[in-house]
């Protein structure tokens, strides 16, 4: 096991370096002039002095090789000491990937809008499996029942309407025709009592409940499936023919064997989750990750669309290895050579 | 089948007289399927639509009637009209022949990708390591992200080689179509594993069959289920891509839109005319899940252990 968890780290990191090549070359090709957008007054000798200032004079592989370092090893020490507090090296030295937008620190920057991603895109995911899980059970039980018809027939539509349709419709419904809730999520929004909670509630419910929906959709299937698999195996029957009671049968000998592959597909789920939050968080206007990444492609802020590219292709490579090795860990029949 | 009974041995032209293919079998499994049917009913309404509206709905997709702005349904307009006074039925027609086109274009690059990728892989030991880890790359790219990067870096220049609205398809159906294909290969590889250590491919092998007659004679016949599923999925999902490349304002310009583009622009006035939100969105949906319920059905009715059932 411990072999095979090195094994796949090891292969893990040639894959993160050439995908960080590709982003870097990639946007390293880009037409656009970061000095574009200056006003026309500006001589050519500043425009130069300001292309210089922003890093971008030296050849590619010396911007390439700086960038690494700045991200795999400046940054991590700089989140070290916030973290403890503690000083390592010639910290006010230390080189940072910065934003040509904002001129701050790209970690920085990240790490003001992670919350409200995490709050809401997580919660959206969290709801989703507590949804999916019981109507899959259920459906899979009770197949070809009105219910599992029913669930079958809303997680395909769950599953086949894009959220941009979801969420500019219940914007429609709940907040233009019954003005119920905010359209528009408020970020400077501070939970000090009781009220203040419900109106957090309140402005958390669409962006949640759409994104919940769509996971649930595709983990019920999912987890229908996985069931059906389980209830016609032989254990099942002799589990019943001992005498076990129904209750039994179904929530610990089934359950457990068919959340193996569920709890594998949450897991891979996990980083498309923050890839498909870019939609909503535009819909809701919620300034998380996703909204950060729009407005710096828009912006051609190129070190912010850069980090926040491969931070997602991090977040890709470790959730399948963190599936790899669940499913190593809750199946014993896996084994890895 | 074994012709037991005497009733097929006296009267064959009949009962088993009429020749069954299997093609015929999967049309009889496929009919079956509720879903599968509807779904297929509802792509071709739409697809029709799309292909003959704008021939009985006569409304210039772009002109401009701004005194007859932000209206609702009507007789002239069922649809009712955009902020701009344009018909919003002549629009969601014209926008889905993009939408559909878009589809197609960047499933069938995306498969032929993917199988290529994948008969290679499978067949060939030498290259199966190599192709597999580049599957594995494009798998662990982040996808949306990418698409939006590259739209970004190369609309102008595509534009300006090719016209605003080429250039663009090219550009969408392209990306699309290279980075949704590592489903597809995976299947087919498998499934060319399996069928190569087959005998009725050591008997091409062994009368001297070329390496490539035995791919495209004994092989890609055998894969074309999984590949015919991957298709209708892979049409979905280039849909629903290119609707939220559009959403984002980096998909096609407002000068063509598509039904994602639609809703993109539809969403400012959505307290204004909601139905210029509702219909796109609509389309959206409707194509998805109708493409979504043929796969299932085609996914049932081709594999062989639920047919006979």
């Amino acid at each position: 096991m411990t072999h095979y968890i090195v094994r796949r780290l090891l292969f893990a990191i040639p894959t993160l370096i050439a995908i960080s090549f590709i982003l870097f070359a990639l946007l390293d090709l880009a037409p656009n002039d970061p000095t574009g957008q200056l006003p026309l007054t500006i001589p050519a000798e500043a425009r130069e002095q300001i292309r210089e200032s922003l890093g971008l004079g030296q050849p590619f592989h010396i911007r390439y090789a700086k960038w690494m370092e700045q991200f795999f090893v400046n940054e991590p020490l700089n989140l070290v000491e916030q973290a403890f507090g503690v000083e390592i090296g010639n910290s006010e030295e230390r080189l940072r990937v910065r934003s040509w937008a904002t001129r701050s620190p790209v970690v920085d920057l990240i790490i003001e809008r992670l919350p409200q991603t995490l709050w809401v895109v997580g919660l959206s995911y969290l709801i989703g499996i507590l949804i999916a899980v019981p109507i899959g059970i259920v459906s899979a039980y009770r197949q070809y029942s009105w219910f599992d018809q029913l669930g079958t027939f809303v997680s395909m539509i769950g599953f086949s309407v894009p959220t941009f349709f979801t969420g500019l419709l219940a914007i429609i419904v709940f907040s233009v025709t019954l003005q119920w809730l905010p359209s528009i999520y408020d970020t400077t929004h501070r939970v000090t009592d009781l009220s203040s909670f419900w109106v957090q509630i309140k402005q958390m419910a669409m962006p949640v409940m759409v994104l919940a929906l769509f996971n649930a959709a595709q983990i019920s299937r999912f987890m229908r499936a996985a069931v059906l698999d389980n209830l016609t195996q032989d254990y099942v029957r002799t589990a019943r023919a001992k005498g076990l009671r129904e209750r039994v049968v179904l929530f610990i000998h089934v359950l457990r064997n068919s959340l193996i592959p569920v709890v594998t597909l949450i897991a891979l789920g996990i980083p498309t989750v923050f890839g498909g939050a870019i939609i909503t968080e535009k819909i809701f206007r919620v300034n998380g990750i996703g909204e950060l990444l729009i407005t710096a492609i828009q912006g051609a802020d190129i070190p912010l669309v850069q980090t926040l590219s491969f931070l997602f292709a991090v977040l890709i490579v470790l959730f399948n290895l963190i599936a790899d090795v669940l499913y190593g860990i809750l199946d014993p029949r896996i084994r890895y050579g | 089948m074994p012709a037991t009974s005497s009733d097929s041995l006296t009267a064959p032209s009949r009962a088993t007289g009429r020749h069954r293919s299997l093609w015929m079998d999967v049309w009889l499994a496929f009919r079956n399927h509720t879903g599968a049917l509807a779904g297929a009913g509802v792509f071709i309404a739409i697809a029709l639509a799309v292909a003959v509206g704008p021939l009985i709905h006569t409304i210039d997709p772009h002109y401009l009637d701004i005194l007859a702005k932000n209206q609702g349904p009507s007789l002239k307009h069922p649809m009712g009209t955009d902020n701009l006074g344009r018909d919003t039925l002549a629009q969601v027609l014209a926008g889905g022949r993009i939408s559909l086109a878009v589809g197609f274009t960047a499933m069938m690059i995306a498969l032929v990708l993917g199988t290529l990728v994948g008969v290679l892989a499978g067949f060939f030991r030498g290259l199966d390591g190599l192709l597999m880890r580049l599957t594995d790359m494009f798998l662990a790219l982040p996808l949306l992200p990418l698409l939006l990067v590259v739209i970004m870096l190369f609309r102008e220049s595509l534009r300006a080689a090719f016209g605003p609205e080429t250039g663009i398809f090219l550009l969408v159906v392209f990306i699309i179509g290279i980075t949704s294909w590592m489903q597809t290969a995976r299947i087919v590889r498998g499934d060319v594993l399996a069928l190569r250590e087959r005998e009725f491919v050591t008997a091409a092998r062994s009368i001297g069959t070329r390496r490539r007659r035995i791919i495209t004679r004994h092989i890609l016949p055998n894969v074309l289920s999984p590949i015919m599923v991957s298709a209708t999925l892979g049409i979905a999902n280039a849909i629903i891509i290119e609707s939220a490349l559009s959403f984002l304002g980096l998909g096609f310009p407002p000068d063509f839109p598509t039904w994602g583009r639609l809703l993109f622009d539809g969403a400012n006035f959505i307290s204004v005319t909601p139905a210029r939100v509702l219909w796109p969105g609509l389309a959206i949906s409707l194509t998805v899940l109708s493409v979504n319920y043929i796969g299932d059905g085609l996914r049932d009715a081709l594999d062989p252990r639920l047919r006979g059932a």
